[in-house]
């Protein structure tokens, strides 16, 4: 396997700073929280990469198989990502009542308005 | 062969994330992003994950999607553009890129059977699923038994995030969700455009049938609560994309989603009270009938429900919160 097996984490890496970047540097708070579903996919992605074994198959118990790849990450990452998706909609509603309040999703025009 | 496909979709998907970054057109960003989650959904699955991947297919590239855009359609999808000290962030995020991939040389290779992850608790779950709970799909026996706290804690979670959104975009809208005056339905929704009207409406019983049997298949398959929540709630978004909110609102009023919202999560909560009141402890199911293992898979169908209710509830409170926004 060697260096090929590694590429799962390389991919990881790069994801979760493109997301990063994007909440760091993008002014507009829809595009911010688009980049942490990035990084939050990339933080699933190194979880199931690490239950993943050679040979072994969906860990779903049948007759004739022996090797199932470990539950528990994948268990973990379940329910993170319906919890995900709700923590998003969160943020989504407060953007929304920004929105109103101050006319702008973007963070600059906010921190204007503010200082005013 | 399998490592070649992996390579192939991770290629992919940074290439998506980086489309998605650079994208001016929130819109565009959005739709990018459901094709993102379709393909770590392909690659959960090429990693054994039949479970996380139908979640990740079912609340990434469906529901997700939804929400990001009926959020656009309240704040305007255009971003201004320009980013902020761009040299500074592109430096922080290389410099951290590179640290990442070099602390990963430590790390076990893909599908090394020696790695610690392989060696604890989790082939504990696989050899006693069997003989303690007796179902075949061994990540729902750990979600819904072996680990059923930290689901619950989760619901509790989905539950209070729900609850968040009604308060931010609840309060002082002008129609009043669940109360549209029936003789006096807004024309809305694709009613007049013939081909997804037919489509949509042949999909969505098999949509609902599907979710079902997810809710109540997870035992034995890939399946469960979370997926059939997401799966269910799908198939409610879409008959109100196709026939306007408020004909949603009807077959399913708001009051109702509110008593799914809270129903799911005291349902989890009771079966738990239940076993404490039948001598065991809290969320133990083996006293719930007099055999264990018959009260183990009791228990399991009754907290999956529970986890279905109250996510179906909370998907769709969310979206009829943000509808309902736009026509204030």
């Amino acid at each position: 396997m060697g260096l090929l097996g590694l590429v799962y984490y390389w991919a990881f890496a790069i994801l979760l700073m493109i997301g990063f970047y994007a909440v760091i540097a993008k002014p507009n708070l829809i595009k911010k929280l688009i980049g942490l579903s990035i990084f939050q996919a990339a933080v699933f992605l190194l979880y199931i990469t690490m239950g993943k074994v050679d040979g072994g198959t969906a860990p779903i118990l049948q007759d004739g198989v022996s090797l199932y790849s470990t539950p528990l990450p994948q268990v973990l990452i379940l329910t993170a990502i319906v919890v995900g998706i709700s923590t998003t909609a969160l943020g989504l509603g407060i953007v929304v009542r920004i929105k109103e309040e101050y006319g702008s999703i973007e963070e600059d025009e906010i921190q204007e308005r503010d200082r005013q | 062969m399998i490592i070649l496909f992996g390579i192939f979709l991770l290629t992919l998907l940074v290439i998506t994330a980086l489309a998605i970054v650079r994208s001016e057109s929130l819109f565009a960003a959005v739709i990018l992003t459901g094709i993102f989650s379709l393909l770590m959904a392909a690659n959960f699955f090429l990693l054994d994950a039949a479970d996380v991947a139908l979640t990740e297919a079912a609340i990434g590239a469906g529901i997700s999607t939804v929400l990001f855009l009926g959020a656009l359609a309240l704040t305007g999808e255009h971003e201004r553009g320009g980013t902020r000290s761009r040299l500074l962030a592109l430096g922080v995020v290389t410099i951290t890129t590179l640290i990442v991939i070099y602390a990963t040389f430590d790390k076990p290779r893909l599908g090394d059977p020696d790695a610690p992850v392989q060696q604890h608790v989790g082939t504990w779950y696989l050899e006693n699923t069997p003989k303690l709970i007796d179902i075949p799909n061994a990540v729902t026996a750990v979600l819904g038994s072996f680990r059923g706290y930290d689901t619950l804690g989760e619901v509790f979670v989905v539950f209070t995030a729900g609850i968040g959104v009604l308060f931010l975009l609840g309060a002082r809208s002008a129609g009043r969700p669940g109360e549209i005056d029936p003789a006096n339905v807004p024309d809305e929704g694709l009613r007049h455009y013939l081909v997804p009207r037919v489509v949509g409406r042949m999909l969505i019983p098999f949509i609902f049938l599907f979710g079902l049997y997810v809710q109540f298949h997870g035992d034995y398959g890939p399946g469960g609560g979370f997926q059939a929540g997401a799966i269910i709630a799908a198939a409610v978004i879409l008959y109100a994309l196709l026939e306007g909110e408020a004909q949603a609102l009807r077959a399913l009023p708001m009051r109702v989603l509110k008593w799914l919202v809270a129903g799911g999560a005291l349902l989890y909560g009771a079966v738990g009270v239940a076993g404490m009141l039948l001598g065991g402890n809290f969320l133990d199911y083996s006293v719930l009938a007099s055999d264990p293992i018959t009260g183990q898979h009791i228990g399991i169908i009754l907290i999956e429900l529970g986890v279905g209710i109250t996510v179906t509830g909370v998907l769709l409170c969310v979206f009829h919160a943000f509808a309902a926004r736009g026509k204030a």
